[in-house]
């Protein structure tokens, strides 16, 4: 028995076979996009720094790009939990709470017990590990959407941080100076980079190798593009989003280890919009809030661009407000390239 | 008589108060197509998401070549040897051909890169899903690295199928994979669920339309109300004989052939 074909078909046609049809250069250019999507945050970042370059002749001095750096380190270390989470379709609002608690935790264990440095980073760890792992219970035992999830562990997390501290700032000369360490700088070609600058793009680099290189990677974007078809292909989805709360927690407290250095104390108050930064920071760097698309090394360059906007503004003497500013028109041009990129036609 | 590849006996399915399988049975015998028809509501995708541990039924047993077995997730059938082609595909549409053929059972590097840093065989795993569309006569999609969604309704597929009969060491169920099909396409994806078969893996296959299935299938399994109604034999029964059964407006012949 056959079935009548249709008859309609191109020459050389396969029923299983691709169209390759002449594209205009506008969705070449989608096509790129939607393969590669740190491009585009890379071209602007690029075109960021030749502008404020040409606009001001300080921008490129080994002195700013040192300040830049630090000034990302901590936005830059967070982003990376912040990634995991988004990729998965999640968000993370209490990585900042995270980061905050654990920095206290590291700092006042140390300063009131006479702890060493190291178990009282470990111990920091630990809690910000417990913290992204309460997280991601939530998200999968009690099947709560993430954004409700991490809004009501940022209030927790961020009034257990009042309570232990009593609200008042630990100085960094009660501090193990491994705490501090991060803070400290070594010449890197005339340029004054700090240990936390290092980590963060080192962390960068490692988590970027894991997403790619690994089925733990695979599962990640998978779990974030489809859950139920992950699910179906026998992937353990509630272990893979637990895992990556969880590791997002120990990044947070790495995190919090960078802004000690950075201030040089652990204060209650510190880092109250470096949640909203570091969404900032993956959106810019072309990660889709949606899930299952982007890449860590995009929020390190989303990291950069807003470290570079606010910089270059500030050297060309634009006011603080339009330097906010301009951060809002980025996200918003970010998040429509990125509807845009998702309508990909075959 | 030959013991079935896969048996389900009475299995019950409930949702609330709503029954979706009411002691449903199923037989697979070695190396046939058996297709699986039956209006909405009759129980068809309950039954075929027990079979692959998407669900667990509330009673009843399935034995895999004669032995019980309890799936109580999907990775449990697959260890059985059970591979599903889902109605949704179940694919990962950012992810390449390759990924998604090796999606939950990636492969790692031989040595210290694959133990310690645990890397994957990025290019053994496309070599191999390259083999894999080779062998089921899928040589248009010319790049296993292309991402899922740059793919066409009918190569989407094809990858899905592929991904069952790479790894489907017993059985392979497809639901529905003509449904959302043009003409091509479907004949392409009917050709792939025969050369499934001639490799000697049994299918079972869901379809609402009826000449793919008088097509392909060996025997056709009528599900009716929760229930198997009748298996009949296409090449001795109607087209409108089977949807009389199915719809309930004529009596089986012989309830269970």
């Amino acid at each position: 028995m056959t079935t009548t074909l249709s008859t309609s078909q191109s020459p050389g046609g396969n029923p299983l076979g691709r169209d390759d049809a002449k594209r205009s250069p506008l969705t070449r250019l989608q096509h790129l996009l939607h393969s590669q999507a740190t491009i585009g945050p890379a071209a602007v970042l690029l075109v960021a720094v030749i502008v404020f370059a040409v606009l001001s002749p300080r921008f490129l001095t080994p002195g700013n790009i040192s300040l830049i750096l630090q000034q990302v380190a901590v936005i830059g270390t967070l982003a990376v939990g912040q990634t995991i989470v988004i990729l998965t379709a999640g968000i993370d609002l209490s990585c900042g709470a995270i980061m905050v608690l654990t920095s206290i935790v590291m700092a006042k264990v140390a300063a009131d017990t006479g702890l060493p440095g190291l178990p009282a980073l470990l111990l920091g760890f630990l809690v910000g590990t417990l913290c992204g792992l309460l997280n991601g219970l939530l998200v999968t035992r009690l099947k709560l959407p993430p954004f409700i999830v991490t809004l009501g562990t940022l209030n927790v997390f961020f009034a257990l941080n009042l309570w232990y501290s009593a609200s008042a700032t630990i100085r960094g000369t009660d501090m193990p100076s491994l705490l501090l360490w991060t803070g400290q700088t070594v010449n890197v070609g005339g340029t004054r980079i700090t240990y936390g600058s290092i980590m963060m793009v080192l962390l960068v680099a490692a988590m970027a190798f894991a997403l790619k290189n690994t089925a733990w990677g695979r599962h990640v974007y998978a779990t974030g593009d489809d859950a139920e078809a992950s699910r179906l292909s026998g992937i353990r989805t509630a272990r893979v989003l637990l895992s990556v709360y969880a590791t997002a927690g120990a990044v947070y407290a790495l995190a919090a280890w960078v802004l000690i250095g950075r201030i040089a104390s652990a204060s209650p108050q510190a880092g109250q919009l470096d949640n909203l930064d570091s969404i900032t920071a993956v959106v810019i760097g072309g990660t889709s809030l949606f899930g299952g698309r982007g890449a860590i090394v995009g929020s390190l360059i989303g990291a950069l661009i807003v470290g570079v906007f606010r910089n270059g503004l500030a050297l060309a003497g634009v006011d603080v407000l339009w330097q906010t500013l301009a951060v809002g028109v980025l996200i918003i041009v970010a998040v429509s390239l990125d509807q845009w990129i998702r309508k990909v036609k075959p | 008589m030959t013991t079935p590849v896969l048996r389900a006996r009475g299995l019950v399915k409930r949702y609330g108060r709503v029954t979706a399988l009411a002691g449903a049975d199923l037989e697979l015998l070695p190396g046939e197509i058996l297709a699986v028809i039956g209006d909405n509501g009759a129980g068809k995708s309950s039954l075929i998401k027990a079979l692959s541990g998407a669900v667990v039924p509330d009673e009843g047993e399935i034995l895999v070549d004669g032995r019980p077995v309890s799936f109580s997730s999907p990775l449990d059938a697959r260890e059985a040897g059970i591979e599903t082609v889902h109605q949704s595909l179940a694919v990962a549409p950012s992810l390449d051909i390759a990924a998604n053929l090796f999606l939950g059972r990636e492969r790692r590097r031989k040595g210290v890169l694959g133990s310690v840093f645990r890397m994957l065989d990025r290019n053994g795993m496309r070599e191999e899903a390259r083999r894999q569309l080779d062998a089921l006569g899928i040589m248009t999609i010319q790049n296993p690295g292309q991402a899922v969604e740059t793919l066409s309704g009918g190569q989407r597929q094809a990858v899905a199928v592929a991904r069952a009969a790479a790894f489907g060491s017993r059985v392979v169920i497809m639901d529905e994979p003509t449904a959302a099909l043009g003409v091509r396409e479907s004949r392409a994806v009917l050709d792939l669920v025969l050369q499934v078969r001639d490799r000697g893996l049994p299918v079972i296959l869901i379809s609402h339309n009826m000449p793919h299935v008088f097509e392909v299938a060996d025997r056709i399994h009528i599900q009716r109300l929760g229930r198997r109604k009748a298996v009949v034999d296409p090449k001795t029964i109607s087209m409108s004989d089977a949807v009389a059964i199915m719809t309930g407006a004529m009596e089986p012949p012989d309830p269970v052939a």
